[in-house]
């Protein structure tokens, strides 16, 4: 998110020199800009729909309906509390002792035609505020649905309601001040998280972490002997979708993150972005044909995402051979990191791997690969250690990191703990059996899979109007006694 | 009369009806059934996570005819279904005391004669 260019950079800055009409230049620039951000905020927020149909996929039929309601319903409650209040800790100004921990003006923002809030980490982006609050919203509706990858099939709804509040209200905007909005980690020790794997991803997965360690395994899960079972998802070419669309939507996601269009960054991060999840895709499918001499359909997928997850943080920051490195290995990682996980934890679409040590990952390879001059550009630390052969920048990587997973889960931890203790986190086991769509909310997502559905399908012969589709041979005055006959 | 209750491949079933049809069996119930025999069962990986299917998907048919074309119907299925390999199901043939049509109150061996009725077979 670090957009601190240098002047000299920006072309709207070199034509205002020389252009004798230099304001329509200008204008056409924070046009351009506006546009940009508003675009790749709307593909972002698509990324709920790959987010609903990869869980979906990854569970079973009695528990889809549940999925995309949460989906809904926590995309809405986000939208109102980060306007309330998130948007304001994350971006506002504050006094300088406050500035470093948190934001805190811009609460309830009101919005005018170009208005402008006083945002001291956006400042050098021309579009208005809100267009860089709605950018900066559909980036907390992500982290908020990873959150839930862990804990499917088993899970309260209203455990679902209660968590968004603090967690797109305070916990998601505090880690994204430190890290995007001016905070101490990138102002004090220049870590670097380009659009989020640290921010973004690795806050969901650590608060799906802290819920799931408090959730326990979804019933059958683990025999008698603590093995694993594998309790398969009901859908692959669903799962799939929602990895395609992701993927799709990730092109808002972290070429957006410039918040900019007329300094042109953005093309490069497309570039980034696109081959690190190509590399992903086919590193896991190397891993997990290593491991079990079949291709995984699910774990493809997952090598995609985990690509992506890891290129969000340097996707602004390195160059196209180093983000082709950074997916592969985030391929290979997701891969052995579910397989462990799963031996011990009951992660139903393998968030923990794929947000998590992806994540981590991902925020890592910044010390690693990160180019001096984009580091430069963007105004956030320096060179990586392959570039600079210091452990400067890899160092502030692993603290971000470090920071952010031990906030996260503090503050994750206590509030499940309190919701497990007041109006429990876990349905009943006679709920989870039955299914959650029709425990929760007393319908199924596929009816006709589980009851006799009235005015259901029966084709009567008489209902053909073209006699032709009549199975042939078949005219009353045709039935013979073949038996008889025969005999 | 004479039950005839074949567990056969599921990819075998059409094979078996176009053969009844061919004798004009009439009246076929086919059930999808999940059983296990000397086939036993097979191995599935599931993100790294084995998952082992002991019941296999098999298909049942039930159809019942007169006494006489017992055996016809029995050779007929046996010689449909069959793949030579282990799993391809098996054949019990019972005693059916009487059969009574709902429609007309028929009974015996009249409502199971081989018919080619309406709508059957294609």
């Amino acid at each position: 998110m670090a957009i601190a260019a240098a002047a000299v950079f920006i072309p709207v800055r070199v034509l205002a020199d020389t252009a004798p009409d230099n304001t329509a230049t200008q204008a056409a620039g924070v046009a351009a800009d506006t546009v940009w951000v508003v675009v790749a905020a709307v593909l972002v927020l698509f990324m709920q729909a790959g987010f609903a149909m990869l869980e979906v996929g990854f569970t079973r039929m009695k528990n889809v309906g549940t999925v995309v309601a949460k989906i809904l319903v926590n995309l809405s409650i986000a939208s109102i509390v980060y306007w309330a209040v998130g948007f304001a800790f994350a971006f506002g100004a504050a006094a300088s002792g406050v500035f470093p921990i948190i934001g805190g003006t811009g609460f309830v923002p009101r919005f005018l035609p170009g208005s402008v809030i006083d945002l001291p980490q956006l400042s050098t982006s021309t579009a208005p505020a809100a267009a860089k609050f709605f950018f900066e919203f559909v980036f907390c509706a992500v982290s908020l649905a990873i959150v839930w990858g862990t804990m499917l099939e088993r899970t309260k709804f209203i455990v679902y309601i209660i968590f968004a509040v603090p967690f797109a209200g305070f916990i998601y905007p505090l880690i994204s001040h430190w890290l995007f909005g001016g905070g101490w980690l990138m102002s004090h020790f220049g870590a670097q998280d380009f659009a989020g794997s640290t921010v973004v991803h690795l806050t969901g997965a650590t608060a799906g972490f802290a819920g799931l360690l408090l959730l326990g395994p979804r019933i059958g899960k683990y025999g008698k002997d603590g093995k694993p079972n594998a309790i398969p998802g009901h859908n692959m070419p669903l799962a799939q979708l929602g990895v395609i669309i992701l993927w799709f939507g990730w092109f808002g996601f972290n070429p957006g993150s410039t918040l900019n269009a007329t300094q042109l960054h953005f093309a490069d991060v497309v570039i980034t972005t696109n081959l690190a999840a190509a590399a992903g895709a086919l590193g896991a499918m190397a891993a997990i044909y290593f491991v079990q001499k079949s291709l995984d359909v699910g774990m493809i997928g997952n090598g995609a995402i985990a690509a992506l997850v890891a290129i969000t943080a340097p996707s602004g920051y390195v160059q196209p051979f180093f983000a082709i490195v950074i997916g592969a290995v985030a391929g290979v990682i997701v891969v052995f990191g579910v397989i462990a996980i799963d031996k011990i934890l009951d992660d139903p679409v393998g968030a923990l791997s794929a947000h998590g040590l992806a994540g981590i990952w991902g925020t890592l390879s910044c010390g690693l690969f990160t180019d001096p001059d984009l580091a430069g550009f963007n105004g956030v630390g320096e060179g990586g250690l392959f570039y600079t052969h210091r452990f400067n920048q890899l160092g502030a990587q692993a603290l971000a990191v470090g920071v952010a997973f031990v906030t996260v889960f503090v503050l994750s931890f206590t509030i499940f703990y309190a919701i497990k203790k007041t109006v429990g986190l876990r349905v009943s086991e006679r709920h989870e059996i039955d299914g959650l769509d029709i425990s929760e909310h007393g319908m199924w997502g596929y009816p006709e899979q589980f009851m006799p559905v009235p005015g259901g399908a029966y084709i009567h012969p008489d209902a053909l109007s073209d006699p032709a589709r009549r199975l042939a041979g078949t005219a009353p005055a045709n039935v013979s006694v073949a038996a008889e006959s025969r005999a | 009369m004479r039950k005839i209750e074949a567990i056969i491949r599921p990819e075998k079933l059409q094979a078996v009806q176009d053969a009844l049809d061919g004798l004009g069996a009439s009246g076929l119930t086919v059930t999808e059934v999940l059983g296990c025999g000397a086939q036993r069962g097979y191995t599935e990986m599931y993100r790294g996570t084995r998952a082992n299917i002991s019941l296999q998907r098999k298909v049942k048919i039930e159809v019942v005819v007169p006494q006489v074309r017992a055996d016809g119907v029995v050779e007929a299925i046996q010689k449909a279904a069959h793949t030579g390999e282990v799993g391809d199901g098996k054949i019990f043939v019972t005693v059916v005391e009487q059969a009574i049509r709902i429609r007309t109150g028929e009974k015996g061996d009249e409502i199971v004669q081989h018919r080619i009725p309406e709508h059957w077979g294609h």
